[in-house]
């Protein structure tokens, strides 16, 4: 049904875009726009020019010739392999992979929480819809940097790892963190892994084509069956014919530090808590006005005819809802992504953190500073694209 | 004119005992009682405000009476989900704003509710579709969006909509109201034409003529309540109520 949609969408889209094309009004605006650029990259040319003599004149070297530099930069969390002995441009990369790993859990986790609490407000249920209002009006009022603060500093009043708190079995909270056992990896793990990511696109494809074919013969059929055989007996066949072991690696209270296991630092920890819970009440708030946008005619329309809420809500509802919730929700993630930049308040080593250590070792703040910006902007013109890509999906025929 | 039905020896496909509807303390529907046979068309007219739209969205239960019994083709309106699951299943609505799903196309604002709610595979959904739209004239219009659509062609395609679950009774709550006027013609046109054929239908609308062509009873409703009801004929030509006649003058001043 939407793949009918988009085919006329794009249609549509095609012939507009034709007819302007040629029309008068825009080739003016491409002559106005192609002005404008050049305004723009020459008074940069300008600004470069002035700043480079400037610098030359008073001794100050400029250009990336550092970035191979040795750093000497310690940084505590490094998703890839990093010493102090490496290159500067490793360490802002270290750096850059910090900031993305923060903003893309965050992101992950405040939609699926904003979207909870979104549909939780537009809920029948009184005290549900009440304790979500409430939420809102907190989380969304308090400057994000006083949050963080309170959750660094709840987190740092956690104990010490000789008394850390034991909530599950091989799961410890303490001032160190959070630590969770992970299995011992080997190679059958990677197979039993990628056995589970092939079994789960064949699911979706087969849920999809099961959902069709429901619709064209009218007949509904379970498609458990095959998901569980798919998901979980496969993968389970690959992973023990392999003999993957089920060792965990647990994490063990060993003097001042944990070892074994996976560690969270507190500072990821308070910055991840305080970017999602911040962010899911601003989620929240466009996910409902999102609903709520659903005019009262089409629930009525659609249970005149005898849908059940479940389908109104897949078919009638989110469909023009997303429309409604997209745009923002792109600007939303954006302030994720930027806001985890406020992570140098509470000492996670992010792109920031990274690049204004450097630029106090090095002195070479122009560089630097446009290092993150252009670190920001790429991550920001990425979701954007994905985003307006996704939008175009969604977006409603007018006449 | 239209073959006359004798309301007696039909079924009856909607009775509504002694109704009575709340909003807070606003007493919507007093101690309503109609009873509507198989076959019969049933005009609802009355000043705006005197509970018309609230008493067919009774029928259906898109509203919840708050005292007395409605009936719908044998099926109880109450709680349970199955009946009004099967009330939902028999009973087509045309709203005045139309309400038609923006996000799909007319062909498929047509299927959508016969596929997931009757189970009818997609060819014939189409297929009966496609009928429908053109039994409204507007075949050549399936693909486009409705708000590509004229509001006059909204309207049909919501008639076409409705007819598509085969509904055995067809509410209708002034269909003609939002339209511009050179567009109330054709929506008519399309209701008339329903109508000889047979199909049971409450039409909540102030338009004389249509009710004086088809309608075979005419109920005038004030302040929740049924005032009068009988023949076009005899509500339009000797009202015996002032209340009836206050709003017939002023009907027929506008018109
Ligand atoms: N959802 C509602 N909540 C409160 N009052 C309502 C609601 N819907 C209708 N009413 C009131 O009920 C009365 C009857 O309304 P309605 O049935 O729409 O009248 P009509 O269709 O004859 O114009 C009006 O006074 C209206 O203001
Ligand atoms: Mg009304």
């Amino acid at each position: 049904m939407t793949a009918l949609n988009n085919d006329i969408q794009a249609h549509n889209r095609r012939a507009t875009m034709l007819g302007s094309f040629v029309s008068n009004v825009a080739v003016r605006r491409f002559i106005w726009q192609a002005l404008a650029a050049l305004a723009l990259f020459g008074s940069v040319f300008w600004l470069a020019a002035n700043l480079h003599h400037n610098l030359a004149a008073r001794n100050i070297a400029s250009g990336f010739g550092f970035l191979t530099r040795e750093a000497g930069l310690p940084i505590a969390e490094h998703l890839i392999a990093y010493t102090p002995a490496d290159s500067y441009f490793r360490a802002l990369l270290v750096g850059t992979l910090n900031t993305l790993s923060v903003a893309f859990w965050s992101i992950i986790l405040a939609t699926i929480l904003g979207t909870a609490i979104g549909v939780a407000r537009t809920s029948k249920n009184w005290l549900l819809a009440k304790l979500s209002s409430i939420y809102v009006d907190l989380f969304r009022d308090v400057p994000l940097l006083l949050q963080l603060f309170l959750w660094y500093t709840i987190l740092q009043k956690l104990p010490p790892v000789r008394q850390a708190l034991n909530p599950v079995a091989g799961v410890f909270l303490s001032n160190r963190g959070l630590s969770f056992p992970v299995v011992d990896w080997q190679a059958a793990h990677g197979w039993t892994l990628l056995a589970f990511v092939l079994c789960l696109l064949a699911t979706t494809l087969y849920a999809k084509r099961a959902s069709r074919k429901q619709l064209e013969e009218g007949r509904a059929k379970s498609f458990w069956p095959v998901a569980i055989i798919l998901l979980v007996i496969i993968p389970l066949v690959v992973g023990f014919s392999l003999g993957a072991s089920t060792n965990l690696d647990m994490p063990q209270p060993k003097g001042f530090n944990i070892r074994g296991g996976v560690t969270v630092s507190p500072e990821f920890f308070a910055l991840l808590v305080g970017l999602v819970i911040y962010n899911a009440a601003f989620i929240a708030e466009i996910v409902r006005s999102g609903l709520e946008s659903v005019g009262r005619g089409q629930h009525e329309a659609a249970r005149a005819l005898g849908l059940h809420p479940k389908n109104i809500l897949t078919w009638i509802v989110f469909p023009q809802a997303l429309r409604v919730i997209v745009p923002p929700l792109t600007s939303q993630y954006l302030n994720v992504t930027k806001g985890s930049s406020l992570a140098v308040a509470i000492g996670y080593q992010d792109i920031v953190s990274v690049a204004t250590t450097s630029m106090n070792q090095t002195g070479q703040s122009i560089e630097l500073v446009g290092v993150i910006m252009g670190v920001y902007l790429t991550i920001s013109l990425s979701i954007s694209l994905l985003m307006n890509i996704y939008n175009a999906r969604v977006a409603l025929v007018e006449r | 004119m239209i073959a006359e039905t004798d309301p007696t020896t039909k079924a009856t496909a909607v009775s509504i005992q002694k109704v009575n509807k709340w909003y807070g303390s606003l007493h919507v529907l007093r101690d309503v009682d109609l009873d509507v046979a198989a076959g019969e068309r049933v005009v609802i007219c009355g000043p705006s405000g005197s509970g018309k739209s609230t008493l067919i969205r009774c029928i259906n239960n898109l509203e919840e009476h708050q005292q007395g019994k409605i009936v719908v083709d044998g099926i109880q309106v109450d709680h349970n989900i199955a009946h009004l699951d099967a009330i939902r299943r028999e009973v087509g609505m045309v709203f005045q704003s139309f309400n038609l799903f923006p996000h799909l196309t007319v062909l498929e604002n047509c299927t959508l509710a016969p596929m997931l709610v009757r189970g009818v595979a997609r060819p014939d959904a189409e297929a009966q579709a496609r009928a429908y739209l053109e039994r409204v004239r507007i075949p050549d219009q399936a693909n486009k969006f409705p708000g590509q659509l004229s509001g006059g062609q909204q309207q049909r395609v919501a008639i076409a909509r409705a007819l598509c679950m085969k509904p055995k009774i067809m509410l209708f709550d002034e269909p003609t109201s939002a339209l511009d006027p050179e567009m109330v013609k054709e929506v008519l046109d399309t209701m008339v034409s329903l109508a000889k054929d047979g199909m049971t239908m409450i039409c909540v609308t102030h338009e004389m003529g249509f009710a004086r062509e088809v309608a075979d009873r005419v109920v005038f409703m004030d302040h929740g309540q049924i005032v009068e009801s009988g023949s076009p004929h005899s509500v339009f030509g000797q009202p015996r109520t002032d209340r009836l006649k206050l709003f017939l003058g002023q009907v027929l001043r506008e018109h």
